[in-house]
């Protein structure tokens, strides 16, 4: 694995495993599968249009992420029947829209060389997400607790709520070159569950999940080369295999 | 319409709230409210649950849409305790994970010690998640937080519902406490009209969309509190 390649797949983990934590606190861990299916219409287009894969899955995952606050703020249903309901379908128009070896790179993730453009964005946006979430770390603390307290202290709660979900977007950007579309979305969840169950408190839990997601992205991507299979099957399956071991490891 | 509570200049009332109408689409929740509120007052709202006492204090805060008068004074800064939290139990987010967002600058950790010392809660206790918290104690770290904004009125929304005899006991002295070392004028929603009658200057008793405001002894009368609630109402009188 070359010096690039490791870099942006850690930058893109510990994006990841930050910006899990605040959606396994929100209990939005299976939005946060859903919505990484949303990129697949957008990669459809994108190939369509004969332009990067990467702007076509971006440009939909930040519209996904405005459309899912704006029902919110308007239908006042819960997230995850939102997120559920509408881009569950976004799987089935985008699989209808790619074929073949394309739909396959999207769904798992492809090997291959990393281009100078996508090295810029990955690393940019893996430091937004990073930002943004240990200096909103307690904002986000506040309005999960209660939105109502946030209100009386002066954050304002649907600007926060649409950055963190555009910032959520944007992480399922983030890792579709490594992992594809339908497993980008357990790399921001597994890892901050499995922190969860260890953790006292919430300093541990991003530091335990960022660590967490780096080292399965980097083991299972040395596995990968070595099996020569796609990355992404093997990172998910190492992660969710420490899950399940803290889980056991819990109950004892 | 008001969206943002305005501002009035009366000396000494900090909150007027004259012919407040609320509504969700067509249904109405509140109307035509009027009551007003002077410095160091405690005023107890009751009222039967449906009758809007929440939905009052989401107004007062801002937090939701109503038409008519809604006029904090100038520069008031209120503290809010909202009702009973259903939090995950699991969560890994301690007392100070929460206290913290409201402490920033340099006498952050001063600020802090001070407002879980004010409310009888120990460092170690902020240091366990708060799902481990009971009630009570749960409660008084909501009012720490208030506390740490150096707040003028305090909302209280049923902050001893749930909350055992000996919990609900060391709240209410807490707040009786902090109301007379603060000059804290505190607006307080209750279903225990035995501790309304003690501490309460005045009451604001919502039944049917409508508001009668007074002095306890001219609301917690027997005849109003049958026609509110609908049944005889007894309530034990503390004689001091």
């Amino acid at each position: 694995m070359s010096i690039e390649a490791l870099a942006l797949s850690s930058t893109m983990a510990l994006a990841a495993g930050l910006i899990g934590c605040f959606a396994v606190m929100r209990r939005m861990a299976l939005a946060g599968d859903a919505l990484s299916h949303v990129a697949l219409p957008g990669i459809g287009v994108a190939l369509a249009l004969h332009i990067h894969p990467l702007f076509g899955a971006v440009a939909m995952l930040l519209f996904a992420g405005l459309l899912i606050w704006a029902i919110e703020d308007r239908s006042h249903l819960a997230l995850e029947t939102i997120i559920g309901v509408v881009f569950s379908g976004a799987l089935a128009i985008g699989s209808l829209m790619t074929t073949g070896e394309d739909l396959l790179e999207a769904l798992f993730g492809g090997a291959g060389m990393v281009s100078l453009p996508e090295i810029v964005f990955g690393v940019l946006t893996a430091a937004a997400v990073t930002i943004f979430v240990l200096w909103q770390r307690h904002a986000l603390i506040v309005t999960l607790v209660s939105p109502d307290i946030a209100r009386t202290i002066g954050i304002d709660v649907k600007r926060l709520n649409l950055v963190y979900l555009e910032m959520f977007a944007l992480t399922v950007a983030l890792g579709l070159r490594y992992l594809g579309v339908l497993l980008m979305g357990s790399l921001i969840i597994i890892p901050a569950a499995t922190a969860k169950r260890v953790s006292r408190n919430l300093t541990q839990m991003l530091a335990i999940a960022a660590g967490l997601a780096i080292l399965v992205t980097i083991v299972g991507t040395l596995a990968a080369a070595h099996f020569q299979r796609p990355t992404g099957p093997f990172i998910v399956t190492i992660a969710a295999v420490v899950f399940f071991l803290s889980a056991l490891w819990g109950e004892s | 319409m008001t969206e943002n509570p305005e501002t009035v200049s009366t000396e000494d009332v900090i909150l007027d709230v004259n012919r407040l109408t609320i509504r969700f689409g067509p249904v109405i929740i509140l109307k035509d409210v009027s009551f007003r509120v002077c410095r160091g007052e405690s005023v107890a709202v009751i009222g039967p649950n449906g009758s809007g006492k929440t939905v009052l204090f989401r107004a007062l805060i801002g937090a939701i849409p109503s038409e008519g008068t809604l006029k904090w004074a100038p520069g008031i800064r209120f503290g809010y305790v909202p009702q009973k939290i259903d939090l995950a139990r699991d969560l890994p987010i301690t007392g100070f994970d929460f206290l913290r967002a409201r402490a920033a600058g340099q006498s952050a950790d001063a600020a802090l010690t001070h407002a879980i010392a004010a409310v009888g809660l120990t460092e170690a206790l902020c240091r366990q998640p708060v799902g481990s918290l009971s009630g009570g104690q749960f409660q008084r770290l909501l009012i720490a937080f208030a506390l740490m904004g150096d707040p003028d009125v305090l909302l209280l929304d049923e902050p001893t519902a749930g909350v055992d005899e000996p919990g609900q006991e060391r709240l209410n002295e807490i707040i009786e406490r902090l109301q007379a070392e603060r000059r804290l004028t505190v607006l307080l929603i209750s279903h225990d009209l035995s501790v309304v009658h003690q501490h309460a200057t005045h009451v604001l008793c919502l039944s049917g969309g409508t508001a009668h405001f007074g002095e306890p002894r001219t609301i917690l009368t027997p005849d109003l509190l049958h026609e509110v609630y609908g049944t005889p109402v007894a309530f034990h009188v503390h004689e001091h």
